[in-house]
């Protein structure tokens, strides 16, 4: 059995979500532990404003929760939303992919056929990626 | 991206992932057989893995754990069922209580089955997994990867790299 229609649904909200380098840090931070949207935007060099949007769209997708303290609103992971049991193959479909790709560096850093110049070979070439 | 499918089995607990490398089975086999290639490719980053004993023949034990950013250690281990060298290995893999490597019983096992085949451009992998329960399931991930969602998102780039593919 694949995935069903809303699990997509949810996964393209998550991906969505995940897609922005900033959004991902800010989900590491609570998931680890409570943080206030201020002492977030604290972290980033952007505008409160600028936190305060990648906030709100991890919120839509379900993955980080708000409440207020005061004048304060403080956000966590929602680790019960990462945690159905299609969440829950997702995240391990990611540890097991990245194992993937490292076995791939690997063999990629297999000796090269041999080189004419040995010392012409630079140490960190780039591999061709073949898709 | 050698990743080529990637099957839930959501009434079956159990994750399949396919994947085909550029090297030959022999070499792929290698990667489990030694256990510095392993440790490199093992532990998710930040998590690195080191094998303390490693037996990949039936009846085996492979001892490690994985070291966190603090320093924290988890203890792991897989207990080996079958080996059929270099094209399938079997294997049941759970928690340990601390460096004895004895099993917590209150953490779940799961099942796995690795296989290995040649094809025309090297080698097709199928890394298969399943666990007994949802509950099995989401204690791995809790204490398992303790922060396993952070390690999640420190995979997505892979994920989303493969959706666009």
């Amino acid at each position: 059995m694949r995935m069903t229609e809303a699990e997509e649904d949810r996964a393209d909200a998550w991906f969505h979500a995940l897609a922005d380098r900033t959004r991902r840090d800010i989900l590491r931070r609570v998931l680890a532990g409570e943080h206030s949207v201020s002492a977030l935007a604290r972290s980033y060099d952007m505008s409160f404003a600028a936190v305060q949007k990648h906030v709100a769209v991890l919120e839509r997708a379900g993955l980080l929760t708000k409440r207020r303290q005061g004048r304060e609103a403080l956000a966590s992971g929602d680790v019960q939303a990462v945690r159905s049991v299609g969440a829950m193959l997702t995240e391990l479909e990611g540890l097991w992919r990245g194992r993937i790709a490292r076995m791939d560096e690997l063999f990629a850093q297999d000796t090269p056929p041999l080189p004419q110049h040995p010392t012409d070979v630079p140490t960190d070439a780039p591999t061709e990626e073949e898709d | 991206m050698p990743v080529t499918d990637v099957q839930h089995d959501l009434d079956a607990l159990t994750l399949t992932i396919t994947a085909d490398f550029a090297a030959p089975v022999e070499r792929v086999w290698e990667v489990y057989a030694d256990p510095r290639q392993l440790e490199r490719v093992w532990g998710p980053p930040g998590y690195p893995a080191t094998f303390v004993d490693h037996d990949l023949v039936p009846g085996g034990r492979m001892n490690y754990y994985m070291t966190g950013p603090e320093g924290e250690k988890y203890y792991a281990y897989w207990d080996v069922a079958a080996v059929q060298q270099p094209s399938r290995f079997d294997f049941t893999d759970g928690f340990a209580v601390d460096d004895t490597f004895a099993r917590n019983p209150e953490l779940p096992e799961a099942a796995n089955t690795y296989t290995f085949e040649s094809t025309d451009g090297g080698t097709r992998a199928t890394f298969v997994g399943s666990y007994a329960s949802a509950e099995a399931l989401q204690k791995v991930l809790d204490m398992g990867m303790v922060e396993g969602s952070t390690l999640a998102i420190n995979q997505i780039d892979d994920l989303l790299a493969a959706r666009a593919a």
